[in-house]
């Protein structure tokens, strides 16, 4: 303002600066008017119905962040609309720049509307009531003809005393009549709670943003075992997201291994318990065991480990032409809540001659793809498991041979075979598939032998590190304390004017008008009477 | 037990709907003369002392003489006080039994299942409807003179309670491992203790709207309805303070929601479906409490707000779990 009022005054001092000021002061006024139009309510309004509006795409379109898959899925349904779509960030709705600019700019108007605010609320806390208005009787709520007995001073003191005990804050005033007003104001909480509230929501938005830079997190699945455990490094993670300010290397030195898993469940099939049993050591610390549960995550101080789902993971002993034998633990993959699973088990280094080492030319690798049935139905034909423990289990494979293809060194799912070798005839199917019960042992088409020796569980853990998380649950415990002291907070301000001499009369004016605004301005005034009054006998009166 | 409790929830709809017949017939047949008395009777105790002019205090729902004189006659069927009288206490004392028949019905749920009885979509929407009649039936006794609205509460409770035992009915199960924890108990009574209040609060704005158009003299088909109604200011103010009551829980619930899904999912907020309509929820209710704070904001823009927060929170509940998947499916029919 005083920048502007600077320009203005010495502006008429010569004739061409007008020219160059213009387009300055013009800035400033579109900034200005910028400014009031982004801080105003209205604005403030239409921001908040703009964010409700961008938040609903992002619950009906599938999500990237949420189910990949389902992204893809969709886009081949739609080929036209889709990748349209995707150009709008409709499947990254909550990180899309639409989505951020409302918010930020929700959040900018916030803070130009709550330290102005803030600021004034500070003044109006520092500062003693103000003084009775001349008419009293034009006040929402009034009464006349208190009879007070007692000198003004007396009676003044007395009100003050009673209203201070009614945590009003209170300023008694003396008139140039001789007499006193006394003012009286409460209800600053409310106005407290606000700030407190729209302040808590800035401090949630900070901390969301603390854990997306300094956060990360990461899947694994687990096989029961102690050969089978992991470290908390990129390497050993199926898939992973770090925040912008992670590095690799900053994890915490956590090694874990699943010991054993108990599962069980209803008779419909559905779980009601899962439990993982762990061991786990933190650096170069003792090995310590623990149960992770569904709900009850292990918390460590710089990670947490979830359990999210089970499985079975079938071991295989395959003995190749030269009388190599080889075992492998593949977990499986359910395709569905009876735990009916698929996967793949890969020997890439059967058939090799001893004599002859690797021959690139006629790779005679294994693999198995596999269906395992926990619970093998009483109709064999159906094809899915009747129940997800393992009551009659049973492993089907099929058994290929041939370039399994690991040494292009594209990365291929291990739960699957590559088609694209099966494709070009470099991976042939080899016989008929078999069905193995535990324990079960059979030679094959080429004369090599498979036996089933068992599984072992799977446990699918998800490691996650969110800083900001302490901070965004101090933030909202802050915004509902706001809230609920804001909407419960009552601004009242009481007068009473102590004239030299006669009745006293009283005022009272609600920042908002609120039930029991009357009532407590009544229950103020008959005590005023009764405490008053006390010297004399009720009954006189 | 189970058996008990589906006997139970057709009782509760049959006193509801027989309710809402009785509460029509106050309706139809009260006159001004029976409203007027009410109001009357009503009306703030002022101040020996003062003289407040009325409309700037007093309980809050309150039809003020000044309103009363405003009002037109009523157009509809020949007014009898007397019969519009034993309708009225009929309505209450049928809305009495459907609350208690209620009441029953979920208890004997919860005690069939050995757990609390708010587990599937079905039993929620039992308990957001017991809260709502719950709230709606404290408000009867506070403040009888709003007993015109209960036409449209108990519709509304009819409504809700006939689809949820048509459509989503679930035979009594156990809960499911992830459901299992006490997070169930505290994020989800909240979320029905807002939702039940928010239900009586959307009826009061939707009320609020249909008298708002019959004061200004709009006479076709939802204003018309306005006739018997509360004043006006008197039924904003009233769903202000119910949306006002609801709003705090409903964060409450949201918070609980995030402290649940960050032992659960490993994660405070992921954007969920249902996540996300409870954050649109409760934007668009915040709008509401910001819009009707903002002296510029006419107070009919601001009870549009919150007629449409309660189109967010019944997208939540019905679109959410029945047509869109997420990690709250199981709160969909089992």
């Amino acid at each position: 303002m005083a920048a502007l009022d600077e320009l203005t005054t010495k502006a008429p001092a010569g004739p061409p600066p007008r020219r160059r000021l213009g387009p300055g002061r013009a800035l400033v006024g579109a900034g200005r008017r910028m400014w009031r139009w982004l801080t105003s309510m209205r604005t403030a309004l239409i921001l908040l119905f703009l964010l409700a509006l961008a938040a609903i795409p992002g619950s009906l379109l599938p999500q990237r962040n949420l189910n990949i898959d389902k992204v893809n899925q969709y886009l081949r349904q739609h080929p036209t609309l889709g990748p349209v779509l995707d150009h709008l960030w409709a499947y990254n709705v909550f990180s899309s720049p639409w989505f951020s600019a409302i918010y930020l700019l929700l959040f900018i108007s916030l803070v130009g509307c709550v330290i102005p605010r803030l600021r004034a609320h500070i003044g109006a806390v520092m500062r003693v009531p103000p003084d009775a208005p001349s008419r009293l009787e034009r006040l929402p709520a009034h009464a006349e003809g208190l009879d007070l007995p007692g000198d003004p001073a007396t009676v003044a003191g007395r009100l003050s005393d009673l209203l201070r005990g009614r945590r009003f804050r209170v300023e008694v005033r003396e008139q140039a009549d001789g007499g006193r007003t006394v003012s009286a104001e409460k209800g600053h909480l409310k106005e407290t709670g606000n700030i407190l509230f729209h302040f808590s929501l800035l401090a949630i938005l900070i901390a969301v943003a603390l854990g997306s830079w300094y956060g990360y997190h990461a899947d694994r699945l687990v096989v029961q075992g102690s050969d089978q455990g992991f470290c908390n490094t990129l390497q050993q993670y199926d898939q992973y997201g770090l925040g912008a300010r992670v590095s690799p290397g900053s994890l915490e030195p956590f090694c874990l291994d699943l010991t054993s898993f108990e599962a069980r469940y209803l008779a419909n099939g559905e779980p009601s318990v899962y439990k993982a049993f762990v061991d786990y050591t933190i650096g170069d610390g003792p090995a310590k065991s623990t149960v992770i549960r569904v709900n009850h995550p292990l918390r460590l101080s710089h990670a947490r480990i979830y359990l999210l789902g089970t499985g079975y993971a079938p071991v295989v002993k395959y003995t190749d032409r030269y009388g190599h034998s080889q075992t492998e633990v593949a977990p499986f993959l359910s395709t569905d809540a009876m735990q009916t699973s698929s996967g793949v088990i890969e020997f890439p280094d059967a058939n090799v001659d001893p004599a002859k080492g690797v021959d690139p030319n006629d790779k005679r690798q294994v693999a198995f793809s596999g269906i395992f049935l926990p619970t093998v139905p009483s109709d064999p034909s159906v094809g899915h498991s009747a129940f997800p423990a393992e009551r009659n289990p049973a492993l089907m494979l099929t058994m290929y041979q041939g370039d399994l293809g690991l040494d292009a060194g594209i990365p291929t799912s291990v739960y699957s075979l590559d088609q694209h070798q099966i494709d070009t005839g470099r991976l042939k199917k080899v016989g008929d598939p078999i069905q193995l019960k535990p324990g079960q042992a059979k030679t094959l088409q080429d004369g090599t032998k498979i036996q089933f020796l068992g599984t072992r569980p799977w446990a699918a853990m998800q490691v996650r590190y969110d800083p900001g998380e302490t901070l965004v649950l101090i933030g909202a415990v802050c915004l509902l304390v706001g809230l609920i002291v804001m909407l419960l907070g009552r601004r009242l301000r009481v007068w009473f004017r102590v004239p030299p001499q006669g009745p006293v009369t009283a005022g009272a004016l609600a920042r908002s008008v609120y039930p029991g605004f009357l009532t407590e301005f009544e229950s103020i005034v008959e005590e005023a009477r009764a405490g008053q009054s006390r010297p004399t006998p009720r009954g006189t009166q | 037990m189970a058996a008990l409790s589906d006997h139970l929830l057709v009782l509760a709809i049959l006193a509801y709907a027989l309710a809402m017949l009785t509460y029509a017939a106050e309706y139809a047949f009260s006159n001004r003369g029976m409203v007027a008395r009410v109001a009357v009777r009503e009306r703030p105790r002022e101040l020996v002392a003062a003289g407040a002019p009325v409309g700037t205090g007093g309980p809050l729902d309150e039809p003020g003489p000044v309103d009363l004189a405003k009002r037109p006659a009523p157009a509809g069927p020949a007014a009898d006080p007397r019969v519009a009288t034993w309708a009225g206490r009929a309505a209450t004392a049928l809305t009495l039994l459907g609350w208690l028949a209620q009441l029953g019905c979920l208890m004997a749920r919860g005690f069939a299942a050995h757990r609390v009885p708010w587990g599937n979509m079905y039993e929620f929407v039992l308990a957001v409807t017991l809260v709502g009649a719950t709230a709606w039936l404290v408000l009867l006794i506070r403040r009888p003179s709003i007993r015109p609205l209960g036409l449209f509460v108990a519709l509304a409770l009819v409504i809700l309670l006939g689809i949820d035992g048509v459509k989503l009915y679930t035979p009594v199960a156990p809960l499911v491992p992830a459901l299992n924890s006490y997070w169930l108990k505290i994020h989800v009574t909240a979320a029905v203790t807002a939702s039940g209040i928010l239900m009586v609060g959307f009826v009061a704005a939707a009320l609020t709207l249909v008298r708002t158009g019959y004061e200004a003299g709009k006479t076709r088909f939802p204003y018309s309805l306005g006739a018997r109604l509360p004043a006006a200011d008197g039924l904003e103010r009233l769903a202000f303070r119910l949306h006002a009551f609801a709003f705090p829980i409903w964060t409450f619930a949201i918070i609980c929601g995030a402290i649940w899904a960050e032992a659960a999912w490993g994660r405070y907020w992921g954007w969920d479906p249902k996540e996300t309509w409870a954050f649109v929820a409760w934007v668009i209710y915040a709008g509401y409490l910001h819009a009707r704070a903002t002296p510029s904001v006419k107070r009919t823009i601001a009870t549009w707000i919150a007629v449409i927060g309660w189109g967010a929170m019944m997208i939540n509940l019905f679109v959410v779990n029945l047509v869109v998947s997420g990690l709250h499916s199981y709160a969909g029919v089992g």
